[in-house]
């Protein structure tokens, strides 16, 4: 008999729930290193994965783990790793390949405190910069923040979904708190789950020019053993992906990796708002956070104090403009956030005017909690 | 007598099915051995008859690791030191296609030396072909983890003071089940040995001592391309089957052991990969 996703209503921790919807996802092949908080990943993984014929390697460190998950993809297996902060260090350079290479695979960070060691079985949600800019050079990235083990199945479908449509490495930044919690998640049937595979080449390998973006500036893949005898080089390279060096190919190419995911950013930001239409406070928040933040509105709503809640799924690419379309409503914007004010400085970003932007942030390991988060709503 | 002389540009290289043409002319300085290492390479597919479709190279960086780009099969350029790991991911999702990982001493040894010795462990099913010319020849010429003691380099301005690695013997500890090692001056040999490698499953290393005239040749004064070229075929002695322990590559005066010196059947880590989702689908 055919091994099946578990479909129906689970009692589930974050992470497993993430390594379902891998599963579910298509996901075929995962390589990673163990690190706390994320190993439970690695756990679930390892044990229902070879029952779809699916390969769990576990590599001698997260280099290792970031480069077989690009191979496996240029092979054609839809590729998973999952890390936290330090292993998420060590996986940056080839990260930075697979923005290069075009080559869809999905990082999970479940971020703990940092920097260094820092804090590992303890929350924090640090890692929101070096999502973004972590590899070296100009570059796009996809990054969702669950805030829910029903959103850790769910981005990481999702997450597998908008690799493959755009040809990109997609990060899920998750925490501690989300992936070691425990909650309800439903899993859909196998066929309510949409899938999306990358396109693969519709022309003769004589023809074909393995980075053309047309129209959606998003290139068919070959993969290897097709035919097609793709080069695919870290080096900047022209539309037939041999090294091209000069300025004129470097613009060429990078402006089209960050147009891909730019000019596609309504398609891929996603973001949930809750009572949003009075409010006079906005809070702006996200990942486990975003949950005190929620309890904080409906506190200050008792309370006559018209909150709302703007919460970020998609962190990257991040959704400036609404958040200025708020902002002309609201007299202040809170920002909850377990680090020292990551997001907030994109907030700032974002506004075009001198409204009050205020942080609640925490260092400690520890969530913020909604009566935190109410004593600076109500800060004069 | 009328008699038809072929024209010129009709005349092509038996070998130009194998290699990116319109990539040509390559980087390697005159006297590189690398491009021997490469020829030698796909000799081996030709004599083989190999179809182009079932091959992948995979490089990191560094002057040997632009050959992924000059081979007309899938060929995958990646990151310094990780062109093993790549491979790895790559040779699971296509498991009957040939994989091979061809790059320099730094890059495999250096910075990707924690990955070459877990490959071997895994008996990984790789062919890893490493262009050994003792420096980091891109970078201009830096001493690695290959340089001969006391060498001079660029970054060992008063000679390097630290010992070397024997790649054979590195290898064949850390449980590749093939292991050779060729000068460039050693051709045939080479070729015998990477068909070898071709036919069989497993891990099979096979180091290739190149001269580097420009980055290593000139500061330790061997000469001309062609004197480092001598020096190396006049000091290589052949003892296959050695033990690699012994396999000695000394570089002021000793012997340049080459040869074949492991060729062990054990299960392959792709061999016993299916073996084992067989028997867990069974559960």
């Amino acid at each position: 008999m055919k091994t099946k996703i578990l479909t129906g209503t689970h009692y589930m921790l974050g992470d497993h729930a993430c390594a379902e919807g891998a599963i579910a996802a298509g996901c075929r092949f995962f390589a990673g290193y163990p690190i706390t908080p994320s190993t439970e990943i690695a756990e679930w993984i390892a044990r229902r994965l070879p029952k779809f014929g699916g390969v769990y390697i576990q590599m001698e460190d997260e280099l290792a783990s970031m480069a077989a998950i690009i191979g496996a993809s240029c092979g054609g297996l839809k590729s998973m790793t999952a890390t936290s902060g330090p292993g998420m260090s060590l996986m940056m350079e080839n990260i930075g390949l697979a923005v290069m290479l075009e080559v869809p695979c999905v990082i999970v960070n479940v971020q703990r405190g940092a920097p260094s060691t820092g804090l590992p079985t303890l929350v924090g949600q640090g890692d929101v910069m070096q999502a973004k800019w972590g590899s070296h050079g100009d570059y796009e990235i996809v990054a969702y923040a669950p805030n829910s083990c029903q959103e850790m199945f769910d981005l990481t479908v999702e997450a597998f979904n908008t690799a493959e449509k755009y040809r990109i490495p997609v990060i899920i930044l998750a925490d501690e708190a989300v992936g070691h919690l425990r909650e309800k998640v439903v899993i859909p049937d196998e066929k309510e789950i949409k899938i999306v595979e990358r396109e693969k080449p519709d022309v003769s390998p004589e023809e074909y020019l393995p980075y053309k973006g047309d129209g959606n500036l998003v290139p068919k893949m070959a993969l290897a053993g097709e035919g097609y005898f793709v080069h695919m080089t870290g080096l900047t390279h022209d539309e037939r992906g041999y090294p091209d060096i000069t300025g004129e190919a470097h613009e060429r190419l990078v402006r089209r990796l960050i147009d891909k995911i730019q000019k596609n950013k309504e398609k891929i930001i996603k973001y949930e708002e809750i009572e949003t239409d009075d409010a006079e406070i906005l809070l702006v928040s996200y990942g486990i956070t975003a949950r005190s933040s929620l309890k904080a509105v409906q506190i200050l709503r008792k309370e006559g104090i018209k909150a709302g809640l703007f919460r970020l799924i998609t962190i990257w690419p991040f959704p400036y403009e609404r958040i200025e379309e708020l902002s002309r409503k609201v007299s202040k914007i809170i920002v909850p956030e377990i680090n020292s004010g990551q997001i907030k400085g994109e907030v700032l970003k974002a506004i075009k005017s001198n409204l009050p932007v205020v942080g609640v942030n925490k260092l400690g390991g520890d969530l913020i909690t909604p009566y935190e988060i109410i004593e600076k709503v109500k800060e004069k | 007598m009328k008699v038809e002389i072929k024209k010129e540009k009709e005349v092509k290289h038996h070998l130009s099915k194998w290699i990116r043409e319109d990539r040509w002319p390559h980087i390697w300085c005159s006297g590189c051995g690398i491009g021997i290492a490469m020829s030698s390479m796909l000799y081996a597919f030709e004599e083989l008859n190999l179809d182009p479709k079932e091959i992948a190279i995979v490089s990191g960086i560094g002057c040997s690791g632009r050959v992924a780009g000059y081979v007309k099969v899938d060929s995958y350029h990646t990151t310094h030191g990780r062109a093993i790991p790549f491979a790895i991911g790559l040779k699971i999702a296509k498991p009957n296609m040939k994989v091979i990982v061809f790059s320099g001493d730094g890059d495999l040894i250096s910075i990707g030396g924690n990955h070459f010795i877990h490959a071997a462990r895994r008996n990984f099913d790789l062919i890893c072909i490493c262009v050994n010319n003792f420096n980091y020849g891109m970078t201009g010429g830096q001493f690695g983890p290959t340089t001969p003691h006391e060498a001079i380099t660029t970054t060992t301005p008063y000679g390097n003071f630290e010992y070397p690695f024997n790649l054979p013997y590195l290898a064949a500890s850390a449980g590749a089940t093939f292991v050779a090692r060729w000068t460039v001056l050693h051709p045939y040999y080479l070729r015998q040995s990477i068909k070898k490698a071709l036919r069989r499953k497993g891990f099979s290393f096979i180091e290739v001592i190149s001269p580097c005239p420009t980055g290593f040749g000139r500061p330790n004064k061997i000469g001309e391309a062609i004197d480092e070229m001598k020096y190396y075929k006049e000091k290589s002695v052949i003892k296959n089957r050695v033990d690699p322990k012994e396999a000695e590559l000394s570089f002021r005066g000793g012997n340049i052991i080459v040869g074949e010196f492991v060729e062990i059947e054990k299960p392959s880590y792709i061999e016993i990969l299916k073996e084992n989702l067989e028997k867990i689908k069974e559960v």
